[in-house]
């Protein structure tokens, strides 16, 4: 594929948010302030992993660099290039993304060979050639014997009929393949088994390793938290709550991120405590 | 014999309705009924301009352009505007009734001895055969000109499938079926599955109204009344041909599928009409056929444990 950029040694480009807001249901009972100005920068290159409770804004910080949404103030620049304004498709060129659901990530009726090759086309002008072409499945061949679950026999069958925990890693494959420049990973082992979110773990870091992409991964295990990646960001109310960047986050241990857990649990409890108590007064 | 090529021929025609349908119902999972405004379009433009002495082939594709532009306007209302797949259809489908009557500028328009695209095909079968306007098949006399009829609507279904299964497997038309399957992963893998949508319900009435041009030509009339109940018919032949050969199937043999499935329920119902029956309860028959494919099949898995799905 001479039209496509070689992947690089280093794919990484740097990810700004300046003073990003984003509130949900604005006006209703249920305004909530998803990202209440975060300002954040991750290095080119960087594997930042994000912690926090239910509602603190994890996945809707990925959303708003994925470009699922506009963000209602703030910039949001990837490399030199400000796409604020950019639409979710249009951003794609940039970012390989993979989601907590196993089954978001593939298309069921087609193919492996066909989910793979729309992966390899990523943010290119489609045409009216032939989506499958012979040159391409060894390279995919080699790709999957390279994942070792055996899926390199079964490029022609609907990748629907595949497992959670195969999917996850084909999709995983797929948001890797071209290079991006920054990768998103929004809980992407939550919904599997024990066995395929340790294996999606590792080809996780091997893709991280090969490519060097700026690697953002919301996570809620606390083990994967404090082994992988070189910061650690909590979030809590749609704000950053802690930022620990590389050396300190070689002395954290699972028990530590568990107690800063709890933590911001209480604080979640006491918000909700106040909030319906001044509900009681005012309503 | 004659009722049967006839049939066939009608079968084969609507057969090129049941791929449109079957892109927008099944490609697409979009419940797109502006079919019943576009495939009478297809038919007015095409009298329309025949009757105005353009080329019969030209005014075909102009009528297949037509419904194209018809499907993009169900397509825009629903990405642009949000609107409903349903009430867009239903939208563009009641404008496109005052369209029709404008083209036509009248309710109907009759073709008797209008060269159409099916006439080249008729005076050469009928020169092979020196002149006569019977010849003999298998032992049956047939009109020359049904004949011909059957052997273009043959052509014409081949040429449409053929293209729309090599279409469906380039670049573009694999995202449109991604985009039915799974339009947040064809986002975050950078197409636009708005503009994906809109060209994939004008591909799809284009062939719809492709269709209604031929239908028009075929029985020698158009009427601004012939789209009414027309998408249930394609459904029927969607779901015939689904049933015929599975839901899982490959793009090819569901296009299979569909034509079979067409053709299978023109016969049934000639058949039907032979008997004796009223072609007042047509619809109400068509739509009971419809749906007791939709239930049975699923009523069906519910007794028969569902074949084991391999996991390696």
């Amino acid at each position: 594929m001479s039209d496509r950029p070689s992947p690089s040694a280093a794919s990484g480009e740097r990810v700004q948010l300046k003073e990003v807001f984003k509130t949900f249901g604005v006006g209703t009972a249920n305004e909530t302030h998803a990202l209440d100005g975060v300002a954040l920068e991750f290095a080119a290159g960087s594997f930042t992993v994000v912690i926090g409770t239910n509602g603190s804004g994890k996945s809707t910080l990925l959303s708003a660099i994925a470009g699922t949404f506009r963000a209602d103030q703030g910039t949001i620049a990837i490399g030199a290039t400000d796409v604020t304004s950019w639409v979710e498709h249009r951003r794609a060129r940039f970012i390989g993304r993979v989601f907590q659901d196993p089954f978001a990530g593939t298309a069921p009726t087609l193919t492996v060979a066909e989910n793979l090759a729309l992966a390899e086309s990523r943010g290119l002008a489609r045409t009216l050639r032939p989506l499958l072409r012979r040159a391409q499945r060894d390279s995919w061949r080699e790709r999957l014997v390279a994942i070792g679950l055996g899926l390199e026999d079964r490029l022609d069958d609907p990748i629907g009929l595949l497992s959670g925990g195969q999917r996850q890693s084909i999709t995983l494959l797929m948001a890797t393949m071209c290079a991006p420049a920054v990768l998103l990973l929004d809980e992407h082992t939550a919904a599997l088994d024990p066995k395929s979110a340790e294996q999606v773990i590792e080809l996780t870091q091997r893709a991280v390793d090969r490519y060097r992409p700026t690697t953002i991964m919301v996570t809620h295990a606390m083990s994967q938290a404090a082994m992988l990646g070189d910061r650690l960001i909590a979030m809590h109310s749609g704000r950053i709550y802690l930022d620990v960047s590389a050396q300190a986050k070689q002395g954290l241990q699972a028990s530590d991120l568990h107690a800063l857990f709890s933590q911001m649990r209480r604080e979640d409890r006491l918000d909700e405590a106040t909030t319906a108590m001044l509900r009681a007064q005012y309503s | 014999m004659s009722i049967l090529i006839t049939t066939l021929s009608i079968g084969l025609v609507l057969a090129v309705l049941g791929l449109g349908v079957h892109i927008a119902f099944r490609v697409f999972g979009f419940s797109d009924i502006t079919a019943d405004g576009s495939f009478p379009l297809g038919a007015a433009v095409a009298a329309a301009l025949i009757i105005a002495e353009v080329d019969p082939f030209i005014a075909t594709a102009i009528a297949g352009a037509a419904g194209g532009a018809a499907g993009a306007i169900t397509g825009v209302l629903n990405t642009r505007f949000k609107i409903n797949p349903l009430l867009a259809g239903i939208l563009t489908m009641t404008a496109l009734y005052t369209v029709n009557l404008r083209v036509m500028g009248k309710s109907n328009i009759g073709l008797l001895g209008k060269a159409t695209v099916f006439t080249p095909a008729e005076s050469l079968l009928t020169s092979l055969v020196s002149g006569a306007s019977h010849c003999t098949l298998l032992g049956r006399d047939v009109a020359v000109q049904d004949l011909a009829c059957l052997a273009v609507s043959g052509v014409i279904v081949l040429i449409c499938s053929v293209a729309l299964w090599w279409f469906l497997r380039t670049e573009i038309g694999a995202a449109m079926r991604a985009t039915g399957d799974n339009g947040a992963m064809v986002r975050a893998l950078g197409g636009n599955t708005d503009r994906l949508l809109i060209c994939g319900l004008a591909l799809a009435n284009a062939l719809i109204a492709l269709s209604g041009g031929l239908l028009a030509q075929l029985q020698s009339f158009a009427d601004v009344q012939m789209g009414i109940g027309i998408i249930v018919l394609g459904l029927a032949s969607v779901i015939i041909g689904q049933t015929l050969v599975g839901g899982g199937a490959s793009v090819g043999v569901s296009i299979v599928g569909v034509i079979m499935g067409s053709v299978l329920f023109r016969l049934l119902i000639a058949i039907a009409l032979r008997m004796g029956l009223d072609p007042n309860d047509l619809k109400l028959i068509t739509a009971v056929v419809v749906l007791v494919a939709l239930v049975v099949p699923s009523a069906l898995g519910r007794v028969r444990p569902r074949p084991r799905r391999s996991m390696a």
